[in-house]
């Protein structure tokens, strides 16, 4: 198969064109994930754009972007396929005189009467695909066990009917939130790739891509005020979504730059939680 | 040496340091590397990472092993300066001289080595000033070579050098002087907030350049020493393994950052466990109760769903220095995930003993409240050593009633008495009373018993005495606990 991309350069400036801002390591391993073929587990702290990644990647390459959400109690008939019970009873009833029962046991398991799930639709699509796997970490280890096969052979078994293969290796994406260890034989499958908190540079960047009309100067003192708030030690540090959840709050509010009480008085959209507020609002006024 | 040669020393290495790489990974490194040129430094690192870090806790050693492994090498690092500059080097040199022709108004020609200490300290503070990171490369560079006084196949550790080019360059009051000038230049007067964030920057900065300039004396090492014996001399343990007994500072904080997770994953592996496979036998009456209305068919079969009493928990722990570290970090851990208790109460002592648990109530951070037992607790009664059986006895004395056959209580130290009686009655009495007795020991097993540890006259009392010198063993016990 065609490589997707040239070189990593290639990733990271694709992805800035629809607006994603991606650091080297980052688009280094999509790159990677095309070359060798293999899925991608991200992991990191909430709202740095795990699951943002996969959907910019789909539009890059213009795929088409399934996505399975995972959460406690996901099962086989929901992720991969399921059969269409009532078509089959209709289709027994219908003709329950005419054809053997061989004949008829044939034709209700055939892919009529399969419900494709998002993973069996990613296997069997004609267009090309980019699988977005969003948390999987919700899931129990046993449905886990589920995707391995996927994962690292693009194939699905079904007993009625056979091994379906994939017709294109898609680019696959998980995300974690890591509240669970994962199998190490879902790891072992899969490049692994930890997107932090961006730096300075990139997270003014993400700001002026992602907040229409936003200064460059506002913009540069969001990214510092951010900076320094999580090298607090904070039960939640403020996400890069919150950043822009604070950003578009001050445009509204009309302001142009920051200063340590306007900045106080909105601590509430970057921090959640009461203890971090106080904490935060002290330190911004004080100069250690 | 091409890249695949190094590959298998530096998947050794790995392997040295503790990350588990399987084969799989292995063979999936080794073609990563032929697809994604060393030239592209970065993306070529978190190739490799991907392919064969699996755990973000490991990365920090997995990054100073690439460093050692991958990082530029050439005649341009050996010790003995006969090397060629390349390219970039010189041009840099050039730029330098242009800067000290116009900063100092002499003429340039002398080159780097024609400056004075004074004068590298000075063009040292205008790159912090801007910011300009070729310019403050360069500088490390240069100090390293001109400060840290390497010799070839000197058998001495790189924080020595370290500390020599710092020491020279005067890093501690640079800080300071960076704000004092910025405070100058600026027009207006700066507000505090401004003030707070340009000092966060040039934090950053002096920060930034001291890495460098550990990454240039690294460089140098491994060309002096070579990669696999400077690979030795730096291996450090994984934030797991790291001893609660014997962290330096940093390791602390590797540590306080892999906690959080650590509480985070057991306490949700903990909750499914309790909401799944939880059926228990067969409930005979409910059964019969339902079947009724099957026609006194047992068509539904009812279980019991056994609901077993969450422990209340009681840590006592002994805070002294060496082992305070450990008391802090298990005191964290229970607190992380104190859900899982139906209630926990705990007691810090030297030679006297306080009750604490009023600080944890007071505030969702456990951090502070970790601050306040350090501060404000009274754990002194004579001379603040270690003394288990005065703080044995008067826990007795004061909470001993509270001990019921639902609480779990822990006991946390090393055990070193000082010489002093040890009272092991009380853990006697404890035991008694409690559901279970258990005893951590932040101390390694073939220490336990040695000089004036007693861990084996309390540990007879008790259902068991378990070794806990890093989180891993922590993170063991604690699981098996609830
Ligand atoms: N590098 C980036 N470039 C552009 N936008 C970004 C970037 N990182 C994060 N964002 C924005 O931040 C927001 C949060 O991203 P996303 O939902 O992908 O986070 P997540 O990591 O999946 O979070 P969670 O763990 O909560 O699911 C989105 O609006 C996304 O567009
Ligand atoms: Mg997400």
């Amino acid at each position: 198969m065609k490589p997707r991309f040239n070189d990593v350069a290639t990733v990271r400036s694709g992805l800035k064109n629809v607006n994603y801002l991606a650091d080297d390591g980052i688009a280094g391993v999509v790159y990677l994930a095309d070359r060798l073929g293999k899925p991608v587990l991200i992991e990191g702290p909430a709202g740095t754009g795990k699951t943002q990644l996969a959907k910019s990647v789909a539009e890059l390459t213009g795929a088409r972007l399934i996505r399975l959400q995972c959460y406690e109690g996901l099962d086989e008939s929901k992720a991969l396929y399921e059969w269409n019970y009532k078509k089959q009873l209709l289709r027994i009833q219908a003709d329950k005189n005419s054809d053997s029962w061989s004949e008829v046991h044939d034709d209700i398991f055939s892919k009529e009467f399969l419900l494709t799930r998002p993973l069996l639709e990613a296997i069997t699509s004609e267009d090309p695909v980019v699988l977005l796997i969003d948390e999987v970490d919700r899931v129990e280890l046993e449905t886990e066990a589920l995707l391995l096969e996927i994962l690292s052979e693009y194939q699905v078994s079904i007993p009625e009917l056979g091994t379906i293969t994939a017709k294109q290796i898609p680019l696959v994406f998980l995300t974690s939130n890591n509240t669970r260890e994962l199998s190490e034989a879902l790891k072992r499958r899969c490049l692994y790739l930890h997107v932090d908190y961006p730096d300075l540079e990139r997270e003014k960047e993400i700001v002026l891509n992602k907040v229409p009309d936003i200064s460059e100067n506002l913009a540069d003192q969001i990214a510092r005020i951010v900076r320094s708030i999580r090298q607090l030690d904070l039960k939640k540090p403020p996400s890069v979504s919150e950043t822009l959840d604070w950003a578009r709050t001050l445009m509204l509010l009309g302001i142009e730059t920051i200063d340590a009480d306007e900045a106080k008085e909105t601590l509430h959209i970057l921090l959640k939680y009461q203890t971090d507020i106080a904490k935060a609002a002290k330190e911004l006024s004080v100069t250690k | 040496m091409p890249v695949l040669d190094l590959m298998s020393g530096f998947i050794a290495e790995l392997r040295n340091a503790g990350l588990p790489v399987s084969l799989t990974e292995n063979l999936d490194a080794m073609e990563a590397v032929k697809v994604i040129p060393i030239e592209d430094r970065e993306a070529f690192k978190y190739a490799l990472g991907a392919t064969l870090v699996k755990n973000n806790a490991h990365w920090r050693v997995f990054e100073t092993i690439f460093e050692v492994y991958f990082s530029l090498r050439g005649p341009e690092y050996a010790i003995t300066k006969d090397g060629q500059p390349d390219d970039f080097w010189r041009e840099m040199q050039e730029q330098m001289d242009q800067v000290k022709g116009q900063g100092e108004g002499k003429g340039s020609g002398g080159g780097m080595d024609s400056l004075t200490p004074e004068e590298i300290t000075a063009m040292l503070m205008r790159a912090l000033m801007s910011g300009d990171q070729a310019m403050m490369r360069a500088l490390a560079k240069q100090s390293v070579q001109r400060f840290a006084g390497m010799e070839p196949g000197r058998p001495v550790g790189g924080t020595y050098y370290l500390y020599r080019t710092l020491r020279n360059l005067d890093l501690d009051n640079m800080l300071q002087k960076l704000m004092d000038a910025n405070r100058e230049m600026s027009k207006q007067e700066l507000t505090s907030l401004e003030e707070r964030l340009e000092k966060d920057e040039f934090e950053s900065r002096i920060e930034q350049f001291k890495q460098e300039i550990e990454s240039e004396i690294r460089r140098r090492l491994v060309a002096d020493r070579g990669a696999e014996a400077m690979a030795k001399t730096l291996r450090k343990p994984l934030p797991e393994d790291v001893e609660f007994m014997h962290a330096s500072r940093d390791e602390m904080q590797s540590l306080k950052k892999a906690l959080y997770p650590l509480t985070r994953k057991l306490a949700a592996r903990l909750a499914r466990k309790r909401r799944h496979g939880r059926k228990g036998p067969l409930d005979f009456r409910n059964t019969v109760r339902h079947s009724l209305s099957y026609g006194g068919v047992p068509a539904d079969p009812k279980f019991r769903y056994p609901r077993p009493a969450k422990p209340e928990l009681m840590v006592v722990a002994d805070i002294s220095g060496s082992v305070a570290a450990f008391a802090r970090f298990t005191l964290m851990f229970v607190y992380a995930i104190q859900n899982q208790f139906s209630k926990v109460r705990s007691f810090v002592f030297i030679d006297g003993i306080d009750e604490v648990t009023k600080y944890f109530k007071s505030t969702e951070d456990i951090g502070e409240a970790i601050n306040r037992v350090n501060t404000e607790a009274d754990v002194v009664w004579v001379d603040g050593h270690s003394d288990y059986g005065h703080a044995f006895e008067v826990f007795w004395e004061r909470y001993g009633k509270d001990i019921t056959s639902k609480t779990t209580v822990l006991l946390l130290g090393d055990a070193r008495n000082n010489y002093h009686a040890a009272q092991s009655w009380v853990v006697k009495e404890m035991a008694k009373r409690a559901r279970h007795v258990y005893w951590l020991n932040p101390e390694p097993k073939s220490y336990w018993n040695t000089g004036d540890s007693i861990v084996g006259e309390y540990g007879a009392h008790t259902d068991g005495v378990f070794e806990c010198r890093n989180l891993r063993q922590l993170e063991g016990f604690v699981e098996n606990l609830t």
